[in-house]
């Protein structure tokens, strides 16, 4: 007799609502900082530097990545692996201390960084107390899942679980080893690690930050809710434990492609070039998975939003994982590094891929936590799908244009050897490409908020739902 | 042995166990389960039916 015969549903609910909300927070100091690029009055320097645009940038990278997307991750890995174990989650005590832990860390951010108060370490910038409530969370997190799956009553393991699974492991792993410090104060500290090693360090983490928090944690959610959302399994599960395991031993060595033509050794830097070139393999293996899973049933894509966005996610998946290994070619990187298009492509990926896969899933998850199968309005979805696809369009079009005519000027030099260009000229011919961003920014803002409307309406006078646990299917004994 | 010889080696071992890793799942052995276990998202009977069935 089972104790508990009730999927625990409530911090799925909790963090699918607040992963809508911290969207349009994280967002919309997106659109400020683009702003302040444009009009540089809008730092507010007369109130104090608290506005200022590096202030607020790792606010920005910090509430989209791990406020949004994080409260994605956890709400789509705790549904997910329910579901497909057949069994409510383990320790719920622990799943609720993932909420609020997570949410108070999210709160330490937003308060901290404004305030000045960092590491200097991109998308690791929270200093050392918030680091450890961060590995505090994520062990409770990882013992949560891990336990869920240990006494699940599907022999299997499913595909998306093992995916949900490595981005815990590894983003553990990446967190605890990127964030060794010396405090000297409290809210003062300084990297264990040294020079080119910190650098080193620093990439080996920013990479997995971006090849395990933003793609396998969502590449769980493609392998469970595309299936789901077209009715269909997976195109091919031997692809996908291929894809899988292609992804695990080569994500880890692409790191120094962030570091060419720097103090990291020559043989360092072409070492992660060729891992980012081979790791277009797993990264197309794993989007025409989840694309062809529609073969049969196109006409679907017609008149389901919610299945647009997933699709669409992933062609932009496939587009920023061709555009990456690119970039990352040593000769290429001269002309595009420290330029927009770096900018370009970071958001082909994560408004194209990362949001547009998680709007896609909650789409489908949210209405199901309060006992419906859709959400209030279809024709709200589809008008936020055109809304965003076309500010993605404008802000990852302008950012190319902008990115490539920078490394031009850059690079220009007279007959006589001496530059074409001043910096600043390259920074005033940049103008009207920031004005057309922040339209484009603004769009996909503007789509959030339709979202959250359509949640609103979507949840008002709703029961939370209750559902039995299913007993375990004779088919997977 | 050197230090960066088992670098090596261990490079090579984790090439020569994705290969092998590759080789499994798309062996005839592993087909079935494979299947199977691509339908575990829809293990999930309707609410109807169970009523029924608690009836």
């Amino acid at each position: 007799m089972e104790v508990q015969t009730t999927y625990n549903y409530k911090v799925v609910r909790q963090f699918a609502i607040m992963a809508v909300i911290w969207a349009i927070v994280g967002m919309a100091v997106g659109v400020l900082i683009a702003a302040q690029l444009v009009w540089p009055q809008l730092n507010f320097s007369e109130l104090g530097e608290w506005f200022h645009f590096g202030r607020l940038r790792p606010l920005h990278t910090n509430a989209v990545i791990f406020a949004f997307g994080g409260c994605a991750l956890f709400a789509t890995s705790y549904y997910v692996v329910q579901r497909t174990c057949h069994t409510p989650l383990f320790a719920p005590g622990l799943a609720t201390f993932t909420f609020w832990g997570w949410q108070a860390i999210i709160v330490l951010a937003a308060i901290t960084l404004p305030l000045g108060i960092t590491s200097g370490k991109e998308y690791a910038e929270l200093e050392w107390p918030i680091d450890i409530l961060i590995a505090a969370v994520w062990v409770a997190y990882a013992i949560v899942f891990f336990g869920t799956i240990a006494k699940r009553k599907v022999s299997h393991i499913y595909v998306a679980n093992w995916f949900y699974g490595a981005f815990i492991i590894a983003v553990a792993i990446l967190h605890i080893v990127n964030s060794g410090a010396m405090p000297v104060s409290f809210w003062k500290s300084y990297s264990f690690y040294a020079g080119a090693q910190d650098a080193m360090v620093q990439w080996w983490y920013g990479h997995n930050a971006v090849g395990f928090f933003l793609t396998a944690g969502f590449l769980g959610m493609m392998y469970y809710f595309v299936p789901k959302q077209a009715g269909r399994p997976v195109y091919s599960y031997r692809l996908s434990v291929v894809h899988f395991w292609a992804l695990i031993f080569t994500y880890m060595w692409a790191g120094p492609h962030h570091l060419h033509y720097t103090a990291l050794p020559d043989w360092t830097q072409s070492l992660g070039m060729l891992f980012s070139l081979i790791l277009l393999a797993p990264s197309w293996g794993g989007m025409i998975n989840g694309i062809m899973t529609l073969s049969g049933v196109w006409y679907k894509l017609r008149d389901d939003p919610i299945l647009k966005f997933l699709i669409v996610s992933l062609s932009f998946y496939g587009m920023s994982t061709f555009e990456g290994p690119m970039m990352s070619v040593k000769t290429v990187n001269a002309l595009s590094h420290y330029t927009d298009w770096t900018v370009g492509h970071v958001h082909s990926g994560a408004l194209g891929w990362v949001a547009m896969v998680s709007i896609g899933s909650l789409y489908y998850l949210i209405p199901r936590m309060y006992g419906k199968t859709e959400m209030w309005s279809k024709d709200l979805v589809t008008l936020h799908f055109w809304i965003a696809t076309i500010g993605i369009v404008l802000y990852i079009a302008s950012m190319w244009i902008s990115g490539v005519m920078q490394g031009l000027m850059w690079r220009a030099t007279n007959a006589d050897g001496t530059l074409t260009y001043a910096f600043i000229e390259s920074v005033k011919a940049s103008y009207p490409f920031w004005i057309i961003r922040v339209l484009g920014g603004l769009l996909f803002v503007v789509g959030m908020v339709i979202m959250l409307y359509n949640v609103i309406k979507t949840i008002a006078g709703a029961q939370p739902a209750e559902e039995r646990v299913l007993p375990a299917p004779a088919a997977a004994h | 042995m050197d230090v960066n010889d088992w670098r090596a080696l261990v490079t090579v071992l984790a090439f020569v166990s994705f290969l092998g890793i590759v080789g499994w799942a798309y062996s005839q052995r592993a087909k079935k389960r494979f299947d199977e276990a691509a339908q575990i998202p829809f293990l999930e009977e309707p609410p109807q039916a169970e009523q029924q069935k608690r009836e």
